[in-house]
């Protein structure tokens, strides 16, 4: 984490953004030269905090500290695929363009998630926090009509092996890293720091 | 299942017909210090009116509209670059608008261009593509990549491309692959012809005489990919000259009529819907009927193993062009080579070879210059130019450069352009002492295949020597 002091912080007061502390710090630029000691151009510090809201999205990320699971279906009648349930979860349905109805796929995950595919790997890129070899899975669910892209905490990933998530319900992050999964069976003393079961 | 209505899956019929008369290229590298991009573009270009015997100032005469690919505005850290360089190739106060849609950004700046003279608005257009993916260190550019994933439901995990994109490979490789070992050494296969090819390109930075075992005992990047089975990360600039058909044979004598079209799918492959297979000319509905018996797991589309942006650029195009058998009717093609798998899954999605038998194309030799199992002339050539793996990938440029390989091969001018000592000289490359020829001897039709990541746009872009044009239906 960076060691810079006050960095930016959000609230919503009213309904607008309401910031406080420093979204950016200003480092110096250095010349880049050759061996010659001839001018080539200059390096560009950037050090900036961007705000993003989840806006229909939060209810999925503010759920994974509970340890549920929430998807979205299509619940308009008038829908030719009226019934279609997303996970990931999708605030409109694609088709109608309705707002869908959120459900709790938590039981659905715990029961018949299964790997639908997988890649293990140990490159990464800048600002990962994830433990290498990272082990991505993409899940699938009975009922569901989407596959979950996430990463495999516990066990090693075989296609069709079943899986069960996992949620960071202590110090969450609010973001997609609060998820994982491990394969069925795994001991909760196995889990990683902050995760549990739900 | 989703489907389509006739609306959407109408063959475009373009208003008039639309030649490319010329392109050209820079230098492609890894990291170019020694140039601005503004050097790179004005290089293309300058080469882009040697080859019809025109100062630049001349062609630049012609031109009525630009349209410019660039992919990664943040590599750079300069928003709105294509008035930097629409300034610089002094073409103020032509209109001109920038395009972005990831790795096909070079195909898609085609199409735009297309457009513009298909629709009457310009008699002569610019399409220009660029990338500079040198400014920032590897780490920094791959989390950079990655952001082109889904920001909140891919990119923080692990900040890498590869993990969003590799699954597919997995789910391909077990399926259609039954990851046997000969299937691997077919993907090997690919990246030894592609680099291999590349030795004879002065453009290109990924040149390698290696065999399939370097390719197989290169590090891991994520099973069963490998270093060797991975495309090139570069900087450089590819353009072409797109006109009517008055202008193109006052250019020229032979224009090559251009047709592009596109296709798309979800950014985040978790958000794919199963759907029945939209068929090529090549195809009959039930030829897919028993691919779930034969292949356990590959009766899902197009699930994780194709790619169906492919799939409609291709269906769009060969009806527009008159393609009925890609094998058949075309002489060579320049494919997406990202990966070596996702090369094999394209010859699918394109119809080169049906859905679970794209191997064969590679096996069977067609996909050579030279079939190595017969030593005669290969079928259908593929990525002479040495592709993404041995060429280059500089994103914007990427389909651009493809189109112009293809089309010197129908000009009958690859020699002229790839053999040229001084030009060897000029990139501070050595010309190999068994540099070879691949002209493909009377090539008439190519095609090339412009892919963005997981596939979300893809366009395919179909050139015909103005003599042997198919017979369009559209
Ligand atoms: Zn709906």
């Amino acid at each position: 984490m960076s060691g810079r002091a006050d960095r930016g912080t959000v609230k919503i007061v009213n309904g607008r953004y309401r910031p406080s502390g420093h979204f950016h710090y200003i480092d110096a630029n250095t010349p880049i030269y050759d061996e010659s000691g001839k001018l080539w151009g200059v390096t560009n510090p950037r050090d900036i905090t961007h705000i993003h809201t989840y806006g229909g999205e939060a209810p999925f990320f503010e759920a994974l500290k509970d340890g549920r699971l929430l998807g979205t279906k299509c619940e308009n009648p008038d829908c030719d695929y009226v019934g279609t349930t997303y996970m990931p979860f999708r605030i409109h349905c694609p088709d109608c363009l309705a707002r869908n109805t959120v459900v709790d796929l938590t039981k659905v995950a715990n029961s018949t998630a299964v790997i639908h595919s997988f890649m293990v790997t140990e490159r990464t890129g800048a600002f990962n926090t994830l433990p290498k070899p990272i082990k991505f899975i993409n899940v699938e669910f009975d009922g569901v009509d989407t596959i979950l892209m996430g990463s495999l905490a516990v066990g090693d990933p075989i296609i069709g092996q079943a899986v069960v998530p996992i949620f960071k319900t202590q110090d969450p992050t609010f973001t997609i890293l609060d998820l994982s999964w491990v394969v069925k069976g795994t001991d909760a003393s196995e889990l990683p720091a902050g995760f549990s079961f739900g | 299942m989703i489907k389509f209505s006739e609306r959407q899956l109408k063959i475009p019929r373009m208003c008039r017909p639309v030649y490319l008369v010329t392109g050209g290229m820079s230098k492609f590298g890894r990291a170019l210090p020694e140039k601005r991009t503004e050097e790179l573009v004005i290089d293309a270009f300058t080469e882009a009116a040697r080859f019809l015997n025109l100062s630049p100032s001349e062609l630049k005469s012609y031109i009525h509209s630009a349209y410019y690919g660039h992919f990664a505005d943040h590599f750079g850290d300069q928003l709105l670059g294509e008035a930097v360089i629409h300034d610089r190739l002094g073409l103020d106060p032509l209109g001109n608008v920038g395009i972005k849609t990831g790795g096909a950004t070079g195909g898609s700046t085609l199409w735009e261009a297309f457009k513009a003279v298909a629709s009457g608005y310009s008699d002569t257009v610019l399409a220009m593509g660029w990338e500079r993916m040198d400014e920032v260190p590897t780490d920094e550019g791959n989390h950079y990549i990655a952001c082109a994933a889904d920001k909140d439901w891919e990119t923080p995990l692990g900040h890498i491309y590869t993990g969003y994109y590799a699954v597919m490979a997995q789910k391909y490789w077990q399926v259609f692959g039954k990851s046997e070992d000969s299937f691997r050494r077919t993907m090997a296969a690919i990246a030894v012809k592609n680099r291999g090819y590349a030795r004879f390109n002065p453009h290109a930075h990924g040149a390698m005489k290696i065999t399939i075992e370097d390719v197989i005992n290169s590090p891991v990047v994520a099973h069963p990919l490998n270093a060797l089975d991975c495309c090139l990360m570069s900087v450089g600039a590819a353009c072409a000259i797109l006109c009517d058909e008055e202008t193109a044979f006052k250019l020229t004598d032979t224009p090559l009529r251009i047709d592009v079209a596109a296709g798309s799918h979800t950014l985040r492959p978790a958000d794919r819907r199963d759907m029945e297979i939209p068929l090529l000319p090549n195809e009959s509905s039930d030829q897919y009927k028993d691919l779930g018996e034969r292949f356990p797991g590959g009766d899902r589309y197009p699930g994780f193993t194709g790619f169906l942006a492919a799939r409609m650029a291709a269906y769009y195009a060969y009806r527009m062009a008159g393609v009925v058998d890609p094998t058949e009717d075309l002489d060579l093609v320049e494919l997406h080579d990202a990966f070596t798998i996702s090369d094999i899954q394209t010859y699918e999605d394109i119809g080169i070879r049906p859905y679970g038998e794209g191997r064969d194309y590679v096996e069977s030799g067609d996909c050579y210059h030279t079939n190595p199992h017969t030593g005669e002339p290969g079928k259908l050539p593929a990525n002479l130019s040495g592709g993404l793996i041995g060429n280059m990938h500089a994103v914007g440029a990427t389909g651009i450069m493809q189109v112009i390989e293809v089309a010197q091969h129908i000009w009958n001018r690859w020699a002229e352009m790839h053999g040229d000592e001084k030009k060897w000289q000029a990139f501070g490359r050595e010309k190999p002492a068994d540099w070879k020829n691949l002209q493909v001897v009377g090539a008439k039709r190519g095609l090339a295949i412009s892919h963005a990541g997981v596939g979300s746009h893809v366009t395919a872009t179909i050139l015909s020597h103005p003599d042997h044009q198919l017979e369009r239906r559209a």
